[in-house]
């Protein structure tokens, strides 16, 4: 091989002074100069383990095996549930969150609004006050969506009551759950907890949840990548842009939900409320994503990233290879426009499970597709391309099955590598929106804003190989 | 006629993409019908109604699902491979412009933009240079450390993962090498020729390769070694690497391996692959005898100058003498006008060095006929100068030191400490020599004479007033081809009253017969 080399062109990649990149094409080589700065924040041991891992021939293979299982994924809605019934070991008790795990104290303003809001949904508490002081007591469990197969937007709450969204993988059998949309303005996702909003979340279980559920029988199910894939078309990434998944969802609802036989004016009520919220489809694009991830997860050595969420205070991953460990940091600030009357001083920092869009490879991965979305941090349609562009650079493939037409119908990059994510330093882009820092308040804004590399950084020095 | 299909699992394209892709197909050779379709219900019994399709297949609508029609099964079979091809193929980024683009920021991502790079040079902070040496061998790349600071912890399991991957680490700290005609680091525009050299000194690489091409040879590579390969904890990996690369090369006749005397097993590992070689190896460590190491295919030499010389003898099939340590009469002939310039009490050489080996040799030289020389990189321990920024008798000094290049460029390329130590030195009344080297090539000053001649104007103004005058003894590293051309370095030097010779040897020879006027 050494000979070898002597046989060759010289092709040199320099890492450090560019004068000597510029010598060697001076004298008729080849050089690429690196824009290089230490991995890892200059952590020289998160440097060495990620060194050791780079084209090892057992990380190689788990990172095949867990992206084969990923695309190889068939998600399919099955149905709508009650949570407590629907989702594995949900105790009676228990109210999941979205993000890494976190104690009540901890908890920022919007979640903990939407934890008394789902308190008093369950009527395990009369008032906002004995709500609160039952959420201090201790006696209710409070835990991460993620730890049960489920996620949730912005605060991400899902009590036992709730209807769910159920997702099958086809191919290894595996099951995702989300809570339903609640649509915009004064919402529990957004702290939000007055009776209008416990009316409609208790109109969401008695009617939506099994009219929905119905209408998804009548059609034996609804395969969701070639919604996803379709919408890419349509100008959304189907995280912060979800009016033409919406769209299509609608198209195959509405024909099922009228041989359902339900009232008229359910289905009335229904179809107006779906039709009304533009985001409809999010939970059921984010359970996809979950239902797709998690069976690339648990593989021996692998790096690719299998979650991505916050809640509010911290953000965390997780990586197939590492198990059920999160890998934490604070939560960022979303950088983005504003609502009227809203600034930067109302954020809350990053919130919520919908990260999961990005982890799979669509949401900001897939910006180019949707431009429109960009227009949130004053960019352009070559901006959104970018965006797409540079995550390439840290993905494990591409997804055939979605791909991008700004961008000449390329595929989207797909599968966060977390060894690519500390070598370059690029971190995973994410869409998103702003939740006010009170609760109650709602959304005030939506944005950009970048997931942290220290999470990735923990996560390449704890594997072992 | 036959008709074969294929299904793309997991691929989607919308039926307009689909539909021109489809008469793509139709346009290949051999092929009469062509079509490719998500593989739907509908879009199935279509095909099967075409006749494209013998039966119907269960619909997968997230597959992708190509049928052809064809002359035969192997134009079938090779329409629907470049079909495949065309669909998974990443397209050309047209009609993107005015896209930022984010650089390469790790070797992995540079592999994106140039997938046939075969080389990593590393001069990134020591800290950090083993993890991203470590990276570039995983993935397959010879590497070349000019980093420093490396510990050999760290440097010993690169270089035995890279000894059995059959790859190269050159370095840590390689300041030099050439590799393919084409010279990395500091390092000289050099003729390619027949002869390869293994060096574990960087200046030490850089005066026997410009030699070499001065005395009309050439070289195939030079391979840098680091100067830590040759001692015992790391045993010479890279130098027997390098002996075993440039036995097995067909272009190289002559090797030529340059280092400080390594420790005697090492030492004996080298002399060992030499022998093996069965090519002619001139080897120059320097400070050793080379008796000790004459014989067979061996040929020890005692300087830089002799290494190279001894090379282009054997490289052009001519026989090598001894050497002789005695200055050449082309030299001899200055000593007595240079001495006539020189006042009584002018006594000392003073060897203001940029590079470290050149400073060593000299010291070596020089203490053979004047005895004590004073440096701070000292042949023996009670030589060692007190204070480093006072010379004392004769001495002789590194200034690229790691003591002078704390926060300051080295001295190759930033030329002030140099300059304001040469004005130093005129100020002394014992000072009768300054005897300098002056590295050309690329990483060196882009105009050394330009840089050295204002401080020699201003010694030489110095000393007039005391009525003195300085001799100014020195070499150029260099050659015709480097960005600075040696030709035009040395006549602007000599104008400005150096005296130069052709090799840091003789010019250390020289500057000795000059005070030496017993």
């Amino acid at each position: 091989m050494v000979n070898t080399l002597f046989e060759q062109d010289l092709q040199v990649i320099n890492v450090g002074l560019s004068s000597f990149a510029e010598s060697i094409q001076q004298t008729g080589g080849k050089s690429l100069q690196l824009d290089w700065r230490p991995p890892a924040a200059g952590n020289r041991e998160t440097g060495m383990s990620l060194a050791l891992l780079v084209n090892n021939e057992r990380v190689e293979a788990a990172n095949r095996m867990a992206f084969e299982r990923f695309m190889s994924a068939q998600p399919v809605l099955t149905g709508v549930g009650k949570a407590v019934e629907t989702i594995p070991g949900l105790g009676e008790r228990t109210l999941l969150h979205a993000g890494p795990p976190i104690e009540w104290g901890r908890m920022c303003g919007p979640m903990q609004g939407a934890m008394i809001g789902a308190i008093l949904f369950e009527n395990w508490a009369q008032d906002q006050n004995s709500a609160r002081r039952l959420a201090e007591s201790g006696e209710i469990k409070f835990s991460p969506c993620h730890h049960y197969g489920a996620v949730g937007p912005m605060s991400g709450v899902i009590s036992p009551s709730m209807p769910v969204w159920v997702v099958k993988n086809q191919d290894r059998g595996n099951f995702s759950f989300s809570n339903m949309n609640e649509g915009l303005g004064k919402v529990l996702r957004f702290g939000a907890n007055d009776a209008s909003v416990i009316e409609r979340l208790k109109w969401m279980a008695s009617t939506l949840g099994p009219v929905m559920n119905a209408a998804i029988s009548q059609l034996g199910g609804i395969e969701l990548r070639p919604i996803i894939a379709q919408a890419l078309h349509m100008g959304d990434e189907c995280h912060n842009r979800n009016a033409a998944a919406s769209s299509l969802l609608f198209k195959r609802i509405a024909p099922a939900l009228l041989r359902t036989g339900a009232l008229q004016t359910e289905m009335a009520k229904v179809l107006e409320f779906i039709a009304g919220n533009d985001h409809f489809f999010l939970n059921i694009s984010m359970a996809s994503c979950k239902a797709m991830l998690d069976a690339a997860h648990g593989v021996e050595y692998s790096t690719l990233v299998t979650a991505m969420a916050r809640n509010g205070v911290e953000f965390g991953i997780r990586m197939s290879g590492t198990g059920d460990r999160w890998f934490t940091a604070p939560a960022p600030m979303v950088d983005g426009l504003f609502f009227p009357g809203y600034s930067q001083a109302d954020a809350a920092p990053d919130l919520g499970d919908s990260a999961i869009t990005e982890t799979a490879g669509i949401g900001g991965f897939a910006m180019g597709a949707a431009p429109a979305i960009v227009q949130f941090v004053g960019g352009t349609p070559q901006d959104a391309i970018a965006y797409t562009r540079e995550m390439y650079h840290i993905t494990l493939g591409v997804n055939g099955g979605f791909t991008l037409p700004p961008l000449n119908f390329d595929s989207a990059p797909t599968g966060i590598d977390a060894r690519k994510v500390v070598d370059t330093g690029i971190a995973p882009v994410i869409n998103t929106g702003i939740a006010h820092k009170d609760a109650g308040v709602g959304q005030v804004g939506a944005g950009i804003t970048r997931a942290p590399l220290e999470c990735f950084d923990q996560a390449i020095r704890i594997l072992q190989l | 006629m036959t008709t074969s299909q294929r299904m793309i699992k997991n691929l989607y394209r919308d039926s307009v993409a689909l539909m021109q892709f489809s008469e793509k197909l139709r346009a290949l050779e051999g092929i009469k019908q062509a079509s490719a379709v998500m593989a739907t219900e509908n879009n199935i019994s279509l095909l099967v109604e075409a006749g494209l399709l013998a039966a119907a297949v269960p619909p997968s609508p997230n597959d992708l699902l190509i049928v052809v029609e064809a002359s035969d099964e192997t134009t079938a079979g090779s329409a629907l491979d470049s079909a495949e091809a065309m669909l998974k193929a990443k397209s050309a980024d047209s009609g993107e412009g005015g896209v930022r683009r984010v650089p390469p920021r790790s070797i992995e991502m540079g592999l994106e933009s140039m997938p046939s790079a075969n080389f990593v040079l590393i001069s990134s902070p020591g800290e950090y240079a083993a993890a991203e040496a470590r990276k570039a061998l995983q993935l397959g790349l010879h590497v070349m450390m000019f980093s420093d600071n490396v510990s050999m912890e760290e440097e010993i399991p690169l270089k035995q993962y890279a000894r059995e991957h059959d790859l190269l680490v050159m370095g840590p700290d390689c300041g030099t090498a050439i590799i393919n005609g084409i010279p990395l680091g500091f390092a000289n525009v050099v003729r390619r020729g027949n002869i390869g050299v293994v060096a574990a000194s960087g200046t030490g690489l850089q005066q026997v390769t410009s030699l070499i091409d001065r005395f009309g040879g050439g070289i195939t590579q030079a391979i840098g070694t680091g100067g830590h390969d040759l001692k015992s904890e790391v045993g010479g990996i890279t130098m027997l690497q390098g002996i075993e690369a440039l036995t097995k090369d067909k272009a190289t006749k002559v090797i030529l391996l340059v280092s400080k005397p390594p420790s005697s097993d090492v030492m004996n590992k080298v002399l060992d692959k030499a022998r093996q070689s069965k090519k002619p190896v001139v080897v120059e460590f320097i400070g050793a005898d080379p008796a000790g190491i004459t014989g067979g295919n061996i040929f020890g030499v005692k300087t830089l100058e002799d290494a190279a010389f001894a090379s282009v003898l054997i490289s052009k099939g001519k026989t090598v003498k001894k050497f002789s340590s005695i200055l050449p009469a082309k030299y001899r002939s200055l000593v007595k006008p240079a001495q006539k310039r020189l006042k009584k009490g002018q006594k000392y050489i003073r060897g203001l060095f940029s590079g470290g080996t050149f400073c060593y040799e000299t010291v070596l030289l020089l203490s053979e006929s004047l005895g004590k020389v004073y440096s701070n990189t000292p042949i023996k321990k009670e030589e060692k100068i007190p204070n480093v920024w006072e010379s004392l008798e004769h001495t002789v000094i590194d200034l690229g030191d790691d003591l002078f290049t704390q926060g300051r460029p080295h001295p190759m390329i930033d030329f002030r400490l140099r300059n304001e130590r040469i004005v130093q030195e005129a100020k002394d009344p014992a000072t009768a020599v300054i005897l300098l080297d002056i590295v050309l090539g690329f990483g060196s000053n882009m105009d050394p004479a330009g840089e050295l001649i204002p401080a020699i104007q201003q010694a030489q103004k110095i000393a007039s007033k005391a009525k003195r005058n300085i001799v100014f003894v020195g070499s150029v590293c260099g050659t015709e081809s480097d960005p600075q051309n040696l030709s035009l370095q040395e006549s602007r030097l000599q104008e400005a009253g150096v005296i130069l010779t052709e090799s840091n040897a003789q010019a250390a020879r020289l500057a000795a017969a000059i005070v030496d006027r017993s």
